[in-house]
């Protein structure tokens, strides 16, 4: 097997939350500390689209975060074309390796200046890489403004200009200006509504095509998952619960957290058939529950998951992390 | 036939500002009946919120309705005095918003304030107003409702303080929910939990509800009959099955296109070009006519109204039995 474009190996990273030292030492309290991911593993290959879902506060972000290089891990690498980005963080070769990676944010409001002109937004990217001259550089906004189905004229204008939609385009623009390999994208379109989601995806899937990028896609909506990803990874409080191509994932679901997010959702098909009731609530992650973290939501939980926590394994084309799919448990229940 | 629950009748809700009027809500007509969930749908900027404002009489001014009737039970509530409609809005009608933190105040726990607005609304002693409050709770889905009435709202989860919201809004066994983006915000495990809490509102309580939400999938779960809006007017309604598995509007067919669905390999997603106009440049004719690939002539010229089609309304000139005939 050729190597795979990136790879994520055992990460974790640790928030301190404590209260302050002072107050701390005044109340005699420890050091508190947020395991936010913990030990994930999972590659993505050139040309591929991996997704990770899961609920709110799972550390889809953080993961986002730490491979694109905003936040440092605790423990673990990410290595891209096989080579490590924590070992050679600083130096040229690090700067043009990142340069192949961009990420595109949830809030298309937040993440672009109000004050700078969409042009400026879209050829910042070129600018801290100083390769263009001025010319090739507004031809450049040009074509990218074109390629996101906005016109080259739109650079003129400033964000608040634009709704919602176009204002995502023009992040996009912004990320392909590096001519980047890889985009990590958190959260593309959960804050548009379904119509201009559509016309979003569809724009990523064709540039996806026309210039072979590899997407990192993080979403909570399984559908939108369902639409853009080759394989998915579900992640429950900071762990890799599930690691499916994304057909598998749906027709032969293996973690029971994945089976209980599936029968979760809205059914837009009206087939009649009986949503479960969802048992319990993601834990608080400051004191995650021993053994398998999701033990106290899980039907199938037993004393050894109370105890022990299960690796990933690879069963048929699925990895997951699981006693019960390991004892062969879940296939009775 | 009883009387409905809600019924609006030709509501039009307008904004004068400095460019002019603007009008947000434009000729809507609708009634939802006891036991019955109505679901709102529509992109962003169509008036959903703002219809849902102006049934309670709470348009932030200058905003008002400037023609049409609401009535709640028959009787007419949008021209009631200020102080009237604030109990009707309490005991007769219940608000479920978007964010559960503007609907609760964080300087009181949750007992004080459930207890506080039963009292005001049902004369109940502090000590039964804080039992029914328990029950409520229970009812919503909150584990061990009798310890953690005492918690202050921070406390909660998102999910949990949105359940807390709900619990408010059903204090006073209100005929009508009106319900903006409820499920919005949480994930979907917390979502179905939600639902389940609605659906049974309705069923036990014979409660009508109104939901304004973006989720197809919500609405083909616990909705009777759905709404569409675009551009401040209705585009359709009728029963959910019609309208979801077979839309009319030519709206109605895109938005339904484009939502990416568990079931479906479509290896693209139906979208609908260009956007919504703005309220101050909406075309004339039908307003969607720039976005639409049925236009025809008269669709530039004649703003069409919802037409009885199928079971359901229906705002487009391809389902005018006389276009039909020619
Ligand atoms: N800078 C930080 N300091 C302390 N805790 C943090 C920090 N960033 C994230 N966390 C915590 O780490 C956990 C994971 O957060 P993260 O933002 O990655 O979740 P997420 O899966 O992206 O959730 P969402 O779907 O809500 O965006 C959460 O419990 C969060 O509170
Ligand atoms: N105070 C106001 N003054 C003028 N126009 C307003 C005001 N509030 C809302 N509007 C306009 O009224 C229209 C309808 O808004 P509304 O909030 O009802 O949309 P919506 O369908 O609920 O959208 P969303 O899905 O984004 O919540 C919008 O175009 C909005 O810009
Ligand atoms: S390891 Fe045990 S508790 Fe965890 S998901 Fe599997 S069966 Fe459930
Ligand atoms: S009235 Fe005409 S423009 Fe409007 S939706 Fe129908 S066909 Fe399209
Ligand atoms: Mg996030
Ligand atoms: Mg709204």
């Amino acid at each position: 097997m050729s190597t795979p474009l990136l790879e994520v190996k055992n990460l974790s990273v640790s928030f301190d939350v404590s209260r302050p030292w002072l107050n701390r030492k005044l109340e005699g309290q420890d050091k508190v500390l947020l395991k936010a991911v913990n030990d994930v593993s999972f590659s993505i290959n050139k040309g591929e689209t991996f997704a990770i879902v899961g609920e709110s506060g799972s550390g889809k972000s953080t993961i986002a975060r730490l491979i694109v290089g905003l936040l440092k891990p605790s423990s673990g690498d990410v290595f891209f074309e096989g080579k490590s980005l924590s070992a050679g963080l600083e130096g040229a070769e690090a700067r043009k390796l990142r340069r192949r990676f961009q990420m595109i944010f949830q809030d298309p409001f937040a993440s672009l200046n109000p004050r700078w002109h969409v042009a400026d937004i879209v050829a910042e990217p070129l600018r801290v890489f100083k390769t263009e001259t001025g010319k090739q550089r507004r031809e450049k906004v040009g074509e990218l403004l074109s390629l996101v189905g906005l016109s080259p004229e739109d650079g003129a204008k400033f964000p608040h200009q634009f709704s919602g939609g176009q204002r995502q385009r023009i992040a996009i623009a912004r990320a392909l200006a590096a001519n980047p390999d890889f985009i990590v994208c958190d959260e593309p379109t959960s804050a548009l509504d379904v119509s201009v989601q559509a016309q979003i995806l569809n724009l990523m899937k064709d540039l996806q095509d026309k210039l072979g990028l590899t997407y990192l896609f993080i979403s909570h909506d399984l559908s939108v998952v369902r639409h853009m990803a080759d394989r998915i990874g579900v992640l429950y409080l900071g762990r890799m619960a599930e690691i499916a191509d994304a057909k598998s994932l749906f027709v032969d679901r293996q973690h029971p957290y994945t089976r209980m997010l599936l029968d979760a959702v809205p059914d837009l098909g009206m087939t009649g058939k009986p949503r479960k009731p969802v048992e319990g609530e993601i834990p608080s992650p400051l004191d995650p529950p021993s053994g398998c973290v999701f033990n106290p939501r899980c039907p199938l939980a037993n004393a050894r998951c109370r105890t022990e926590r299960p690796e990933l394994r690879l069963y048929g084309p699925t990895w997951a992390a699981c006693h019960a799919v390991e004892e062969g448990r879940d296939k009775a229940a | 036939m009883s009387t409905p629950v809600l019924s609006v009748e030709g509501m039009t809700v307008q904004f004068p500002t400095r460019r002019g009027i603007l009008t947000a809500v434009d000729d809507v007509s609708f009634s939802i009946k006891a036991g019955e969930v109505l679901g709102v749908v529509g992109e962003s900027g169509a008036g959903k919120s703002m219809t849902g404002s102006a049934i309670i009489g709470l348009i932030e001014p200058p905003g008002r309705i400037s023609s049409g009737q609401v009535f709640l039970h028959g009787e007419r509530i949008d021209t009631l005095p200020a102080e009237k409609m604030r109990r009707v809005r309490g005991r007769k009608i219940g608000m479920i918003f978007q964010d559960p933190l503007t609907s609760l105040n964080p300087l009181y726990t949750v007992a004080e304030q459930l207890v506080e607005t039963i009292r005001t609304h049902l004369p109940l002693s502090a000590a039964d107003a804080r039992k029914r409050a328990i029950g409520l709770l229970d009812d919503v889905g909150i584990p061990d409702a009798s310890r953690r009435i005492d918690d202050y709202p921070h406390q909660f989860s998102g999910g949990m303080r949105q359940r807390v919201v709900i619990a408010l809004a059903l204090c006073a066994d209100p005929d009508l929910v009106i319900a903006d983006e409820p499920t919005t915000a949480l994930d979907v495990s917390v979502q179905a939990q939600i639902i389940d809490v609605m659906k049974k509102l309705c069923a036990e309580k014979g409660a009508a509800i109104m939901l304004i939400t973006h989720d197809m999938g919500v609405i083909a779960e616990i909705a009777d009959r759905v709404a569409v809006m675009y551009a401040g007017r209705l585009a359709e309604i009728g029963p959910v099955r019609k309208v979801i598995s077979d839309a009319a509007h030519p709206y109605t067919k895109g938005l339904m296109g484009s939502i990416p669905s568990l079931l479906s390999d479509a290896e693209r997603l139906t979208q609908i070009p260009g956007s919504m106009p703005r309220l101050t440049a909406i075309p004339q004719g039908c307003p969607f006519n720039p976005r639409c690939s049925y236009a025809f002539d008269r669709c530039y010229i004649e703003r069409p109204d919802p037409l009885p089609h199928d079971e359901r309304r229906v705002a487009c000139w391809l389902y005018d039995k006389e276009e039909a005939l020619s």
